[in-house]
Formats: C-alpha cells, sequence, structure tokens
C-alpha cells in the first residue's frame, strides 16, 4: 500500500474518546476498540487531530535525524518557518550558519523556492495558462482536501511544484554540476508539518521527489538552540539567498503578498478554508487567487512547531523589517532555467466519500442511510465512534458498523426486551393461573 | 431516491446550507464532478432566491440514475414579469440584500445556464416553484 498520512496514533496514550473524531475535517477518524484509529484513504494530513487531542496521542511521523549517515554530502533546506522559531533573533544567516554547525555541509533555503515559484505563477497567470480563480498549491493537505473533498476544484488548482521541491531540485542540479555524485548527496527538509512529509514520499504530481528525508522543525530546533548560543558574532556566514517575500510565505498572506495579487483570498484554518472553497464551487467567489493553508496563521502554526503561532507572525514582521535594512545574501546563483516547475500528471480525482463504485448500488445505500438516519437520535454524541450521526449510518450501510453501537438504538432495543419480559412474565402455565390473571381468556 | 430541505427565511448568514448538504450527497454518489457543480451553482442560486425574496420555502430532490431533479417551492410574493425577471442585471431584492451582496440580478441566468432544464412557474402574492434538472448521461 502506498503511503497516505504522516500522522500516526501513539496506542498507549489513546484513551479512545471523541475529541479527533469531531474535528477530523474529511471524517477519517472512528473510534473502535476504545482507540481512534484512522482511515487511511480518507486522512488529508491537516494535523487537526495532532492539535486538538488532549492525551497528545497523535503526532506526525517524520525521518530520524540519524538518517544524515547515509549521505555523504548533507544539504539542509529549511523551512522558512524556522527562523521564527528562536527569541530575540532577526537575522536568517544565524539559524543558516547553526545547520552548517550541525552538520550540513550545504544549506539552501526553501525561501528561495519560494520566490522561483512565485515569478513562475506570475507567469502563468499572465500567459492564462490557468483556471481563476487560482487556488494555491503551497499547502499539501489543502490539495489533498480538494482532490477529496472538492473534486470539482481540481482544475483550478495552481500547476507548479511547491517551493521546497523546487529548492530540492535546485539544489541537486547544481550541486551535481559540481562535480558531486547524485547518489552521494542527501536533501533535507526541515518540516513545519506532517503533510509535507507525505508530499515528499508520496507525490501527487511527479514520481519522486528531490528530496531523501524529512525532518521535524521541533527536533532540529533542540539541537540548534545550544549552537546558536555558543555562535560567535564573527562565525556567523552569509548564507542567506532567498527574499523577505519568500520567507513570507510561510505566513498567511504571504504567497499574496508576494505575487502582488490584489484581488485575492487568503484563509487559513482547515474550516475556513472548507467555507471558501465551498462559495467558490457554488461559483460565488469573485477573486483571481486563493491562498489556502490548512493551519491557523499558515506554515507558522503548523504541528511541528514550536512556537506559538500569534507570536510566530510577530516574529516574521520583525524579520522582515530587519532584512530590509541590514539583510545580506549570498552571491550564488544555483537556479537553472534546465529545471522544470511543471507537474508531471494531473492531480488526481480521489472520490473516498463515494459509497459505491455502481451508482444504482450507491443510491440504494443512500436510501437506507437515510432512512437509518432518521431513526437516529441525530445529536451526534460520538459514543458509537463514528463522528456523527449521519456518519454512523454511513458506516453502518457500509458494514463498519452495527446499528447496536448507538448507545441510544441499544437502551430502545434493551428497553423493548424488557417489556417483552415482562409480558412473559405475566404468562402463568394454565396449572397455576387462577381466573383472570395471566391468561389468555381474560 | 428522494429528499426534502426546509429553508428558512431572512437568514443571509447560512443561506446555501440546504444546497451544500445535497452536494455531499451527490459526492457520495459518485455523481460526476462537472455535473456536481452545475446542479450545485443553479441550486444555490434557487435556494438564496428563496430567502431573499420569499421567507424561505422547502426543496424537494430526487436522484435517479437518469437525472437530478430539483423542485423549490415558496410560499412568497411571486414573480411579476417573469421574462423582466430573466433579465441579466434585474433585481427586486431588498436593501439589506443587495448590502449583503446578494441580490446582483444574475441568480436566475446562472440557473439557466448551468442546469439542463429549467422551469418556473409563479402566482403573484401565492408563491414561485422553480424546477432544475441535470441529466446524468453525458457523464460517467
Amino acid at each position: 500500500m502506498s503511503y497516505t498520512h504522516s500522522v500516526t496514533l501513539d496506542w498507549e496514550k489513546c484513551i479512545g474518546c471523541t475529541d479527533c473524531i469531531k474535528r477530523c475535517p474529511t471524517e477519517a477518524i472512528r473510534v473502535r476498540n476504545s482507540k481512534a484509529e484512522i482511515m487511511n484513504d480518507r486522512c488529508i494530513d491537516c494535523g487537526n487531530c495532532i492539535r486538538v487531542c488532549s492525551s497528545h496521542a497523535k503526532k506526525a511521523t517524520t525521518d530520524p535525524i540519524e538518517m544524515m549517515a547515509d549521505y555523504k554530502y548533507k544539504v539542509a533546506i529549511p523551512a522558512p518557518t524556522l527562523y521564527t522559531q528562536f527569541k530575540k533573533l532577526r537575522n536568517p544567516n544565524i539559524i543558516l550558519t547553526a545547520l552548517k554547525k550541525m552538520g550540513f555541509d550545504e544549506v539552501f533555503e526553501v525561501a528561495l523556492g519560494a520566490d522561483v515559484v512565485t515569478e513562475y505563477s506570475k507567469l502563468l497567470v499572465q500567459e492564462k495558462k490557468v483556471q481563476l480563480p487560482m487556488i494555491s498549491s503551497a499547502c499539501p493537505a489543502i490539495v489533498h482536501l480538494v482532490q477529496m473533498r472538492f473534486p470539482t476544484l481540481i482544475p483550478n488548482i495552481m500547476p507548479v511544484i511547491s517551493p521546497k521541491e523546487a529548492i530540492a531540485r535546485y539544489a541537486r542540479n547544481h550541486l551535481v554540476k559540481k562535480g558531486i555524485p547524485s547518489d552521494d548527496i542527501g536533501i533535507f527538509f526541515i518540516s513545519p508539518c506532517g503533510a509535507k512529509v507525505t508530499d515528499t514520499r508520496d507525490p501527487e504530481v511527479f514520481d519522486t521527489s528531490m528530496v531523501n528525508g524529512v525532518f521535524s522543525m521541533k527536533e532540529i530546533y533542540l539541537y540548534l538552540v545550544p549552537i546558536i548560543r555558543e555562535l560567535g558574532e564573527d562565525e556567523v556566514e552569509v548564507l542567506q539567498m532567498g527574499s523577505a517575500n519568500g520567507i513570507g510565505w510561510a505566513a498567511i498572506g504571504g504567497e499574496s503578498t508576494a505575487s502582488e495579487v490584489y484581488n485575492r483570498v487568503a484563509v487559513d484554518g482547515i474550516e475556513n478554508v472548507i467555507n471558501i472553497l465551498e462559495r467558490m464551487e457554488n461559483n460565488k467567489l469573485d477573486v483571481e487567487f486563493v491562498e489556502a493553508l490548512a493551519c491557523v496563521n499558515g506554515c507558522l502554526g503548523g504541528p511541528l512547531t514550536v512556537e506559538n503561532s500569534f507570536v510566530a507572525t510577530n516574529r516574521m514582521l520583525k524579520i522582515r523589517k530587519y532584512l530590509q535594512f541590514k539583510g545580506k545574501t549570498r552571491d550564488l546563483n544555483i537556479l537553472d532555467s534546465s529545471v522544470s516547475l511543471d507537474w508531471d500528471r494531473q492531480l488526481s480525482n480521489k472520490q473516498v466519500m463515494k459509497l459505491d463504485e455502481d451508482m444504482f448500488k450507491a443510491l440504494e445505500k443512500m436510501e437506507r442511510m437515510e432512512a437509518l438516519y432518521e431513526t437516529l437520535p441525530q445529536i451526534d454524541c460520538g459514543s458509537c465512534g463514528s463522528p456523527t450521526c449521519r456518519s454512523f449510518a454511513e458506516d453502518v450501510v457500509m458494514e463498519h458498523a452495527r446499528i447496536e453501537d448507538c448507545i441510544f438504538m441499544l437502551r430502545e432495543q434493551v428497553r423493548k426486551m424488557a417489556e417483552d419480559m415482562v409480558k412473559l412474565a405475566e404468562k402463568l402455565p394454565p396449572s397455576i393461573r387462577t381466573k383472570g390473571k395471566g391468561g389468555e381468556d381474560e | 431516491m428522494k429528499m426534502h430541505y426546509d429553508v428558512e427565511g431572512g437568514e443571509f448568514i447560512n443561506v446555501g446550507t440546504a444546497s451544500s448538504q445535497f452536494k455531499k450527497t451527490l459526492k457520495m454518489l459518485g455523481i460526476g464532478a462537472d455535473i456536481i457543480r452545475r446542479i450545485s451553482i443553479s441550486m444555490y442560486e434557487a435556494e438564496i432566491n428563496m430567502v431573499i425574496h420569499a421567507n424561505g420555502g422547502s426543496i424537494d430532490t430526487e436522484i435517479t440514475p437518469e437525472r437530478i431533479h430539483v423542485v423549490l417551492q415558496d410560499q412568497g410574493p411571486g414573480i411579476e414579469n417573469l421574462d423582466l425577471a430573466m433579465k441579466a442585471g434585474y433585481s427586486t431584492a431588498s436593501r439589506q440584500a443587495r448590502e449583503m451582496g446578494f441580490g446582483a440580478g444574475m441568480g436566475l441566468q446562472n440557473m439557466k445556464r448551468n442546469c439542463d432544464e429549467l422551469q418556473i412557474s409563479s402566482v403573484l402574492g401565492e408563491g414561485t416553484r422553480v424546477e432544475i434538472t441535470v441529466y446524468l448521461n453525458q457523464e460517467s
């Protein structure tokens, strides 16, 4: 089976409550045997369940740092969110230098990838090669959401690879040209979320990612803190190549600002995104560009970040201000027009919500589902392990649950049974019954 | 398969709930993306009209393997001049509705453009009945 999502469950910690099933935007979680199981084909990796779990039982899997040892030449490609995670730090060069001190031979910024993607997207819009309104393809969770819940909007997704993938391609191309064998090069993305792990392991629009491993920002942060503390001012190398606009992509509205699209909507938080996509589907969104990010405050709110996303947003502003006056960038060009930023194939329509391949059967199932739903309490209590009464009805029809799993239905059956028992108990054998009591002939 | 929805009037904030639910149903049935898009746009426009002009009403939908049929019935003021109403840009929406971004006078045009059959019958002072049909056979 192909890799579908990064979220894993710590079975020890999960107490089987209803926190996550209620907040999953694709209704992908069910509580079974007191554990919150994820339906693999439905998970879009938005990270909502990770955030809402009060037992901290859900987490996004990333690659182990030890993986660096597998490659001779190690390259870090940090997401710009990393720059906002450290107190009182404005100069990205300090963080980039610290990454080299940690053991990376080279550092290229995803922010530079964002700069290139910005320019390329603008070109596609100018040449009218896209369908308006355009939806940003930067957030893999949103791309998955569209594939699953809004397939009618697939043609509106910006057909450009992500900044992470773009920089990885440029980096590899540059280093190979310098004479380093491709097999020796290990490119590691430092990620604020699990969705980008999935996007690396099982890309949607091309076969193989140029990224070899994805590290959690939280983990890298712990390595960097002591290094940054010890780092002398004279040791700081000039490694920054991305612009302030490219770095700004990490925050919601950053991509729109970089692309200079005036007629746009920048929406963050998966529920808000769903509302906007619903409107778009109804043809009621008169904009040119939709920047949609699954996490509140954009990538700064990713589940693998350390800092509070509102605080990180403030730091982003300070970093941008710093770069405006004091920023220093590296004199190196790794960009190359032979590197493609296009998709190799179209996004697929993942109709996982479909009841049956055969529409006749689907209709029949839908009818049974609706009939069953009418008999349910419709209070969406979640005790059955499904997020809503409607999804429970679906689970029963799809034979993933039994009607008795609903405690109200069970109680009703018990009540009926008790009534029947009382009725039976009143029926006495003829030898001991007195006239008019317990007999049929009253 | 039949479904029924009641639409509340004067509720501008949640307008489109029925269309949205119906859309979810169509996706679960595996109906083609283009057909879903067309029926959703038409039904949503009709639902808005019902809220803006007629203080709500009811929607009955029927899905068969051949077609999707949606009937929207209200007890509103009715449409005085249907030909005029069909004209792009013509609107009798209240100021409040316009301030909320509705009532641009494109609703009926949008509906007509996105469905295969559109039938509107209206009696002044009694109400309006809108029937929308989209055929399924052009796509999967």
